[in-house]
């Protein structure tokens, strides 16, 4: 044949071709491959079980969040109730003070009255002891002027009173 | 310092020295012309080799037989030694086994994607032979041929026969893609690329004989045979042993996922029944 092909010598390079193919096939190709697949389903598992545990601590996270908001709320609310209780007991106090305040004062008045009424009452006897003294001295002495004798005692009377 | 430059020239003057004696020796191999090498080198009328004394055979046939075997024993040692070690953060040598075996597989996977998984192992195992087998002849292991004569063994696929096997194998599972998805029909759909198998083998043939007669030139004369073979039997031969793969690999896929593609009917069937 031209080229010097020879059929039979093809046959024997088909033969030789199909036990390289089959024999690098399991030797060499399959088990390769087979240990990529297994290792890139392993780094799947792994990327899987991470993904997973993202979902979780996202979870997580919300729920602490919600727990936080919860919290924030009841502090707001806490505060809310503390600061009415304050501005309450505050409105109470100060209620309170007035009332004592008016009651203070009221005694006040009430004792600066008395003592008013007590020295009006002290003066008034104390004149009318005087007036009484003048009284009994004028009568006791009969040649002087009456008139005069009682400013003269009563004049007496007041620097005795003084001293 | 001394001693470096004393090396130095020590060693031109042996560079020189060779130079000259090889120039004076003359080639020994006068007994034939440019031309009979060269056609010795196509055909193989005069350079065949028993294989176990049952048939005489074109070397490329040993080639063909030693590059299987070596092939196969690196296999079973990696398959015995390394694969069972293989890590999830891979060393040197699983990197590479890794890389090539994804290389192929992927290229299967991205030109077929319906149905690769015979296709990826006969373009990874194609693949390895052109690569492995292109780069064979670097070692320049001899054989002795019918006549007593010793000979080079070549690269497998610059034998006519090889070529054409791994080209009309290749046009069979291009052909066997499209039968698996389309029965008996599918033969009609691979048969329109006809030419295929011619195209294929061919390519293979002219690509590594070109390399071939190239180097068979260069050595032919001795003062072609310093510095130049470096360039031509090293840096040639690793290129087109790339090139090649890479070109026949990606047409068989290419081909094998056009003719395996399921076809609009089957796509709408399947689509109405889920």
């Amino acid at each position: 044949m031209p080229l010097n092909i020879n059929l039979q010598q093809i046959l024997l390079h088909w033969m030789n071709l199909a036990i390289l193919t089959g024999g690098l096939y399991f030797l060499l190709f399959k088990p390769v491959k087979e240990f990529m697949d297994k290792r890139a389903a392993h780094y799947q598992e792994l990327d899987r079980q991470a993904a997973d545990k993202l979902a979780q601590a996202e979870q997580l996270r919300a729920d602490c969040q919600a727990k936080l908001d919860q919290a924030d709320e009841v502090i707001r609310q806490e505060r809310l109730q503390a600061q009415q209780a304050a501005a309450q007991a505050a409105q109470e106090q100060v209620e309170q003070a007035q009332a004592q305040a008016r009651h203070i004062i009221t005694k006040a008045h009430a004792e600066a009255e008395q003592s008013r009424e007590r020295a009006l009452r002290e003066s008034q006897k104390e004149m009318r002891e005087l007036a009484a003294q003048a009284a009994k001295k004028l009568a006791t002495q009969p040649g002087a002027d009456a008139f005069d004798q009682f400013l003269e005692l009563t004049e007496g009377g007041g620097a005795h009173e003084g001293r | 310092m001394k001693q470096h430059k004393k090396g130095l020239a020590i060693w031109l003057v042996v560079v020189v020295l060779l130079f000259i004696a090889a120039l004076l020796a003359g080639s020994p191999g006068q007994s034939e012309t440019v031309q009979e090498a060269m056609r010795d080198a196509v055909l193989h009328s005069t350079g065949q080799i028993s294989l176990f004394g049952l048939i005489t055979v074109n070397p490329g046939m040993i080639s063909a037989l030693l590059v299987t075997a070596i092939l196969l024993i690196a296999a079973v040692l990696i398959r015995i030694f390394a694969i069972p070690r293989f890590k999830l953060q891979p060393g040197k040598l699983q990197l590479v086994l890794e890389e090539a075996v994804g290389l192929f597989d992927g290229m299967a996977r991205g030109n077929s994607p319906h149905r690769n998984r015979f296709l990826g192992a006969y373009i990874f195992s194609a693949g390895a032979y052109i690569f492995i087998g292109t780069l064979f002849e670097l070692l320049g292991i001899q054989a002795i041929t019918v006549h007593g004569h010793p000979i080079t063994l070549p690269a497998p696929l610059s034998d006519v026969n090889a070529a054409i096997g791994l080209g009309v194998l290749s046009y069979l599972v291009i052909v066997s893609g499209a039968v698996a998805e389309h029965g008996p029909k599918g033969v009609l759909k691979a048969l329109k690329e006809f030419s295929l198998p011619i195209s294929m083998s061919f390519r293979l043939f002219g690509a590594l004989l070109s390399g071939l007669l190239v180097t068979e030139l260069v050595y032919y004369y001795v003062s072609l045979s310093f510095v130049l073979p470096v360039v031509v039997g090293v840096l040639f031969t690793l290129l087109h042993a790339l090139i090649q793969t890479y070109v026949l690999t990606m047409l068989v896929a290419l081909y094998y996922g056009e003719v395996s593609e399921p076809s609009h009917k089957k796509e709408k069937l399947q689509a109405e029944n889920a």
